[in-house]
């Protein structure tokens, strides 16, 4: 497994090093690339039945990171989900993106996303998911993006990866608790140890941050802004994201997680309170719209609603029922998708009122969007029939008031389904051919073949559905609950209420489809409605924070570089004067047997006549030669006492001081100027109370005699661990080697930040 | 700004203060000296080259622009530090070659590190003082 996840990596980046012509004709066989792996997991289909596949690789096993993975039921159904829809997705997108100027780009990231997909699904440490999780994030804020030049789109990437990227950090947040609750990162040692996790008082806290990073990746109100907007991405990257991966990513851990947070602090109310609440709004808002993605958006955060919901419920019906769900949605999802991505690459539009008649030269299309949208109905006998009745049957059976008044919901939310896939499906290959429609283009076979394929697949699947609920859908209750249970699928169900339910869906789904017109009307006034949404708020928050920033900006950044010292040094008095308030009382200590000599005297005596010179000069070269004269009494001191190191370093710093002064004196006024009293008294005033902390500071050191330890220890230890014997030396390069690592780091930082700064200046 | 007294001393002093921020920079494990040093009496040197002559002179020197040895010198650091890792030990172990050399001592990763110091405090401060030269001689 850890194998497959390196391929799709290394293929993402190798695809990166081709040029434009070779690419174009190796990545016509891309699409093989996730039907291998979608062979390989299939044939790993036995073994996942009888239990779960695992594999592990050490990676910093001191802090329990492993890049450890599992194939269980639950990961085995989304495996086959990324690498079967991924094989039609790489198919389609062969002739969809061609003659697009990044094509090659776009399958290294479109492999690079199905690769962190994977791994996300597959990971049993936590930190590893994490990590992928994020990947995901991080890949599709690239594939939302991909027509950067258009400015929607990368604000749509910027929005997806702000919500599914911060989401993930808080979920870090939540695997850290875990990891530390239960003693290790390994999902499987989790599962086992949750009477540990149950008992903890860190539990409401762990399922929180878990719902903050499932609900952000999976669109949950009230953070589903985001999937709309995403679907700036390119067709075949929509279809992708919707059906198969990324907003699964949610669903996929809360499943994961659902047999030990099951019945502990309000997981099963807030769940189904949520999904719920997402459900119905994504169902509402999906018939008001009229481009058909965006129809087809709403219709997934709905999908999405609902197997939150189904998680909420947790009883073992629902569990199955979420497994048939994800399928089915997954398949008439990505066929609905790629139709309509079919439709807009000849029609030019995906607007529903500008589209009608397509049947009469598109029949083949027609016929896969009437499969999908008859799967997404849910009408007999495709595949979609069996996952909504077991979801109405999970709830039915558990006769429960509270859960009828949420079937009531769901039914609800259906009809509008219905009509959405309809809406989606059919409605633009009905009716009559818009007049200002331009000549059809031709449609190739490339984007015909995956919808028709899932459409078939969809309705084959219906017809014999034992064989996907034994091998797919049973797994993934058996890897959830660690039982085994009975099939439960029937293509014909008696006349009990669950049935007629089912088709009174259908009827009034149907109902509102015929009677229900589609116009801007109604989606202007739904976009009125929507003023005070969490896209506003989040909005008006950042505009907040940017406003906020501006103003610290040109608070403290105002360009007078005496300004910026002066910042500077008031902070750190600050911060100085309140640890000496808090951390210690200031000890005078003479220190004893010390006396000025004659030469020390002379020399400090040069270095006072020097800062009076600098502060008092009328011309700034006199100034500079004074201050580099300060600087060379300071030299000699070093030397008084004994440090040479120190000496030759402030020496050879204070030479390039001057000659830096010298360099910058022309561009600067002749004389300095002092005719400002107020700020002379404010900088004297600075100057002097920093002055005086450093004297406290400095006195303090020879105070505290405790320090000496750590010089005695570099003294003693430097020829032995270092085999060095100037202790300043192996101090820099050894013992505290990382620091002056860092520092050299910064002076490049420092250097290059010079010269760009000046260049950019000069190009002006 | 060009005297003849100052050009001529810089032709000497040139070549002689590398030598001897090479010098300082090689013996800094064992006397006064090391990286730091070395690299700020190398800069000096060659700046005061350039202040005699003109500062391109120093570029016609070099033969390369001095920002070339910031990451040159970064990555001779880091190597140093990582080096350990391919040993079995953890990074920034000092690693020594047996046997010893007059002024050096003993070679090992100390050294090296040292050497990339050197070469990033040259880069850093040529290339603050070349972009702050040229810019006046735009002006």
């Amino acid at each position: 497994m850890l194998t497959a996840i390196i391929i799709c990596f290394g293929l993402a980046f190798f695809f990166f090093l081709f040029n434009k012509d070779f690419g174009e004709r190796i990545l016509k066989w891309s699409p093989l690339l996730p039907a291998s792996l979608l062979i390989y997991f299939l044939s790993k289909g036995n073994e996942v039945r009888q239990g779960a596949l695992q594999e592990f690789t050490p990676w910093v096993p001191e802090m329990g990171i492993n890049l450890s993975f599992k194939l269980d039921g639950l990961s085995f159904l989304f495996t086959l989900l990324i690498c079967g829809i991924g094989t039609l997705v790489y198919f389609y997108s062969v002739n969809y993106m061609k003659n697009h100027p990044h094509f090659i780009r776009f399958f290294s990231f479109l492999t690079l996303f199905m690769g962190s997909m994977l791994g996300l699904v597959l990971s049993d440490n936590l930190i590893t998911l994490f990590i992928f999780w994020e990947l995901t994030s991080i890949s599709s804020f690239f594939l939302i993006g991909f027509n950067h030049q258009d400015k929607n789109a990368r604000k749509s990437a910027i929005t997806a990866l702000a919500i599914t990227g911060g989401g993930g950090l808080l979920l870090l947040v939540g695997f850290v608790i875990l990891g530390i609750i239960a003693g290790s990162y390994e999902l499987s040692v989790l599962i086992e140890s949750g009477d540990l996790i149950a008992e903890s008082i860190y539990l409401p806290i762990v399922i929180l941050l878990l719902f903050a990073g499932a609900f952000t990746k999976s669109a949950q109100l009230p953070f589903h802004f985001w999937l709309p907007d995403a679907m700036r991405a390119p067709t075949p990257i929509s279809t992708y994201l919707h059906s198969a991966t990324m907003v699964k990513a949610g669903v996929y851990l809360l499943a994961r997680f659902s047999p030990i947070m099951d019945g502990e602090f309000y997981w099963n109310e807030i769940l189904i309170i949520v999904g719920g609440t997402t459900m119905i709004y994504g169902a509402v808002n999906s018939i008001f719209k009229t481009d058909l993605k965006a129809i087809l958006a709403y219709t997934t955060i709905s999908a999405l609603g609902t197997m939150m919901l189904l998680i909420g419920i947790g009883t073992p019906a629902a569990l199955l029922a979420l497994a048939a769900f994800i399928i089915v949605h997954a398949l008439y999802k990505a066929g609905l998708f790629l139709v309509t991505g079919a439709i807009d690459k000849t029609e030019k539009t995906r607007d529903l009122l500008a589209l009608g008649g397509l049947m009469k030269h598109r029949k083949l299309l027609f016929a896969a969007g009437l499969l999908a949208a008859v799967s997404g109905a849910g009408l007999i006998p495709s595949l979609g029939y069996h996952g909504k009745h077991l979801i109405y049957e999970s709830l039915y059976n558990e006769h429960s008031s509270f859960l009828m008044v949420i079937l009531g919901l769901v039914f609800l939310a259906n009809i509008f389904i219905v009509c959405a896939s309809f809406l989606a499906g059919v409605k633009p290959f009905t009716g009559k051919i818009i007049a200002e429609q331009k000549p059809v283009n031709p449609l190739s076979m490339f984007l015909l073949i995956p919808p028709l394929l899932l459409g078939v697949g969809g309705l084959i699947a219906g017809v014999f559905p034992a064989f996907i609920e034994k091998n797919v859908v049973l797994p993934v209750y058996q890897s959830l609950s660690g039982k085994s249970i009975d099939p439960a699928f029937h293509l014909l169900h008696g006349l009990d209420f669950v049935s007629i339910l089912s088709w009174l869906t259908i009827i009034f789904g149907l109902i509102l489809y015929f009677f229900f017109k589609p116009s801007l009307h109604y989606q202007n006034t739904l976009n009125h409605l929507s003023k005070v949404s969490s896209r506003n708020l989040l909005k008006e928050l950042i505009d907040l924070v940017k406003k906020l920033f501006s103003t610290l900006t040109h608070l403290l950044q105002n360009g007078y570089l005496r300004y910026y010292t002066a910042v500077i040094l008031v902070f750190l008095i600050i911060l100085i004067v309140f640890r000496m308030y808090t951390g210690f009382g200031i000890g005078f200590q003479a220190v004893e047997g010390t006396s000025i000599r004659f030469i020390e005297g002379v020399t400090i005596f040069m270095m006072v006549v020097s800062i009076v010179m600098t502060l008092y000069t009328d011309s700034r070269v006199v100034s500079v030669v004074a201050l580099g004269g300060l600087g060379l009494g300071m030299c000699l001191l070093y030397l008084f006492f004994s440090a040479p190191d120190l000496a030759m370093t402030q020496f050879a710093i204070d030479t390039l001081t001057v000659v830096l002064f010298v360099l910058l004196l022309r561009n600067l006024p002749l004389y300095l100027n002092k005719v400002d009293r107020r700020l002379n008294i404010k900088d004297i005033m600075i100057s002097g109370i920093f002055g005086a902390i450093i004297t406290l500071i400095t006195l303090e050191v020879i105070a505290v005699q405790s320090s000496r330890e750590i010089s005695q220890f570099y003294a003693e230890n430097a020829y032995l661990l270092a085999k060095g014997k100037n202790i300043v030396n192996v101090i820099l390069v050894d013992f505290r080697g990382a620091d002056t690592l860092v520092e050299i780091i910064v002076l490049a930082v420092a250097g290059l930040g010079v010269f760009s700064l000046i260049k950019l200046k000069m190009n002006d | 700004m060009t005297t003849l007294i100052l050009k001529t001393a810089a032709t000497y002093l040139m070549p002689l203060l590398l030598l001897f921020s090479v010098f300082i920079l090689l013996r800094g494990h064992y006397l006064p000296g090391g990286g730091f040093i070395g690299g700020l009496i190398a800069s000096i040197a060659l700046v005061v080259y350039g202040y005699a002559n003109r500062i391109d002179r120093i570029k016609q020197f070099l033969r390369f622009h001095p920002g070339i040895l910031i990451p040159v010198g970064a990555s001779l650091s880091t190597l140093a530090a990582v080096l350990p890792l391919f040993f079995n030990q953890p990074v920034m172990t000092g690693l020594w070659l047996s046997g010893s050399y007059p002024i050096i001592g003993s070679i090992g990763t100390a050294l090296l590190f040292d050497i990339g110091v050197y070469f990033v405090v040259v880069g850093a401060t040529l290339t603050i003082i070349f972009s702050i030269a040229e810019e006046n001689v735009k002006i």
